[in-house]
């Protein structure tokens, strides 16, 4: 369990990461998303001490961090940046960091066979590949069978055999009963996994909530009919909970809050001609941009009132 | 028939986290970290390389002034005053100024290069207390570079006494303050290493690091050579290197510390520079 409290980081007159406050729970995979620069990696560095917050706290399972007697067993990280010595080969460089915890060769041994690093334990970590530097990062973060997982952007440079693997992993992870949590900038990759998502922009929290009500509050799934009366469809189709908007002239109404069923029925009943019906998702992408773009707007009200005046 | 009543509750608890019931018991400690920092040390190739080039310059550049020596004494040319005056000590502890070059840059790769290569994160998330790491790493990284450098000096004395006898340098192992002089060397080499650790912690960067160190080392007391002689004779012993030379010279000379007295200076020197970098390592985002 991961709580932060009006956790805040500034550089200078930078605001990186701006009063969160969240909790990410036990059990379940949470993403954790934003555009490049929202401040997704400072986070992360703040939660395992690297940075210290400007203002703010950020806990893990109860405590500071750095608090904990065993700190590798609390959360296992895997940071963007590179944090290997290219010199030295990947079972060394595990055993180094299972040295500071009393961690068995036996343990280090296991995390090389469960990221499938056995034929390139003993190689120079410089002359690993991408992927191959990612899975030692992540061998390093399951080292100390921790509570709780943190990977940052885990999927970058994967192909797409190792993009399944860690997906199958985090959900693994989280069955388990740990607490699992991974950012990215790709919503379409985190709607895969995660069953909770936390949306920040320039440092702000914008959302904190599942996919399914990301998509229902960016407005949810609508039909879109084109009819040669869309006067009298719309009186047919008017009830409670139902949304009918179109252009006065225009042939096309998009409809929330009945199926496309129910709509073809109703028409048909009535003898209204239909042309199309087609039922259309807002895609996760698109109310993801909703909301990352509204804190946008809201950051730079100085540059967005002169955009404003200019096009209007 | 209280045993049928604990045995539900104790299976539906370990139910619930079944992760956290099987969990062995690691635990941080300090004994542990500076096992750490003694892996790390040995698991890379640049270790092995740069201690073979000190003991190497250590060994060669003794020998190379033992042999020039016992040449011009044997030959009965003009002796300049340096050479009138030395002795198997001095002469065996002539690549001392190269061997600490070799040592304290090493120094600064055992640290700096953390940070240059970014291990560093993986370190700091290892033992997010910190201190733990720059404590280990120069002492794990003093006693090398101590032993290595009391070895090499040793076995270059053995050497050049062979080179030396006959002529009037010639000394023993058993020589009032020879022993002392050897494990002078030693310990000043250690503990350039050990400031050379501090560096990298203190400026973060492999470049910087060593040009404070070669700074440090052998272009101040050129610079401080500069001042009037009255300042310079005041200034100059307590320079890291004049003190450190105190440590291993045979005879006292003017305007030099007391062996004991170099070495305390030294000492402070290097505790001086040892603060700074635990201070940046702390109070700095990593």
């Amino acid at each position: 369990m991961i709580e932060a409290h009006q956790l805040t980081k500034r550089y200078g007159q930078k605001t990186a990461v701006d009063r969160l406050d969240f909790v990410v729970q036990p059990g379940a995979v949470t993403g954790f998303l934003g555009p490049n620069g929202a401040g997704k990696s400072t986070t992360m560095r703040m939660i395992v001490g690297l940075d210290a917050p400007t203002s703010g706290s950020v806990s893990v399972n109860g405590r500071r961090y750095a608090a904990h007697s065993a700190p590798l067993q609390e959360v296992g990280a895997l940071l963007e940046a590179k944090s290997v010595h290219p010199g030295r080969s990947a079972f060394d460089h595990l055993m180094a960091l299972a040295y500071t915890h009393g961690i068995s060769r036996r343990r280090v041994n296991r995390v090389i066979e469960l990221t499938g690093l056995q034929s390139v334990a003993n190689k120079r970590a410089g002359a690993f590949s991408l992927g191959m530097g990612q899975r030692l990062g992540i061998a390093a973060a399951l080292l100390a069978d921790p509570a709780t997982i943190m990977l940052d952007e885990p999927v970058n440079g994967l192909d797409p055999e190792g993009v399944l693997w860690i997906r199958n992993l985090l959900t693994g992870l989280a069955a388990e009963g740990r607490t699992v949590f991974v950012s990215s900038h790709l919503i379409s990759e985190m709607a895969l996994v995660a069953d909770h998502l936390i949306i920040i922009g320039r440092g702000r929290l914008l959302a904190d909530t599942t996919v399914q009500d990301l998509v229902r509050q960016a407005g949810g799934d609508s039909v879109k009919v084109a009819t040669a009366d869309p006067g009298r469809l719309r009186e047919v189709l008017a009830g409670p909970g139902v949304e009918i908007s179109g252009q006065a002239g225009s042939e096309e109404l998009q409809v929330t809050g009945i199926s496309p069923r129910t709509i073809g029925l109703a028409a048909a009943e009535h003898g209204i001609p239909l042309f199309e019906l087609t039922a259309t998702t807002v895609s996760l992408e698109q109310a993801f941009m909703a909301l990352t773009r509204h804190a946008v707007e809201y950051h730079g009200s100085a540059t967005g009132i002169e955009i404003a005046g200019r096009t209007a | 028939m209280t045993p049928s009543i604990a045995i539900p509750a104790v299976a539906s608890a370990s139910a619930r986290s079944p992760a956290k019931a099987a969990r062995p018991g690691y635990r941080l400690s300090g004994g542990r970290v500076l096992h750490s920092e003694w892996a790390k040390l040995w698991s890379l190739r640049s270790t092995w390389i740069t201690l073979g080039l000190a003991v190497l310059f250590l060994v060669a550049f003794g020998l190379l002034a033992a042999v020039e020596y016992k040449s011009r004494i044997s030959s009965g040319q003009h002796i300049d005053a340096d050479f009138a005056t030395a002795t198997a000590v001095s002469l065996s502890l002539f690549g001392t100024n190269f061997a600490q070059l070799a040592l304290g840059v090493l120094g600064v790769l055992v640290t700096a290069g953390e940070y240059s290569t970014g291990m560093i994160r993986s370190t700091l998330i290892a033992v997010p207390r910190r201190l733990p790491v720059l404590w280990s790493k120069s002492a794990v990284f003093g006693v090398v570079a101590l032993v290595v450098a009391t070895a090499g000096a040793v076995i270059t004395f053995l050497l050049t006494s062979g080179i030396l006898a006959g002529t009037p340098g010639a000394l023993t192992m058993w020589n009032p303050g020879v022993l002392r002089c050897l494990l002078g060397a030693g310990i000043y080499l250690g503990l350039v290493g050990v400031i050379g650790t501090a560096l990298g912690v203190l400026l973060r960067s492999v470049a910087g690091g060593i040009s404070v160190l070669v700074g440090t080392l052998m272009l101040v007391p050129g610079l401080i050579s500069l001042l009037p002689s009255a300042w310079h004779n005041n200034i100059s012993p307590y320079l890291p290197t004049n003190a450190g030379e105190s440590m291993f010279a045979l005879h006292h000379a003017p305007h030099t510390l007391a062996p004991p007295a170099g070495f305390a200076v030294l000492l402070g020197w290097t505790a001086l520079i040892l603060g700074g970098a635990a201070y940046r390592l702390v109070y700095t985002d990593a």
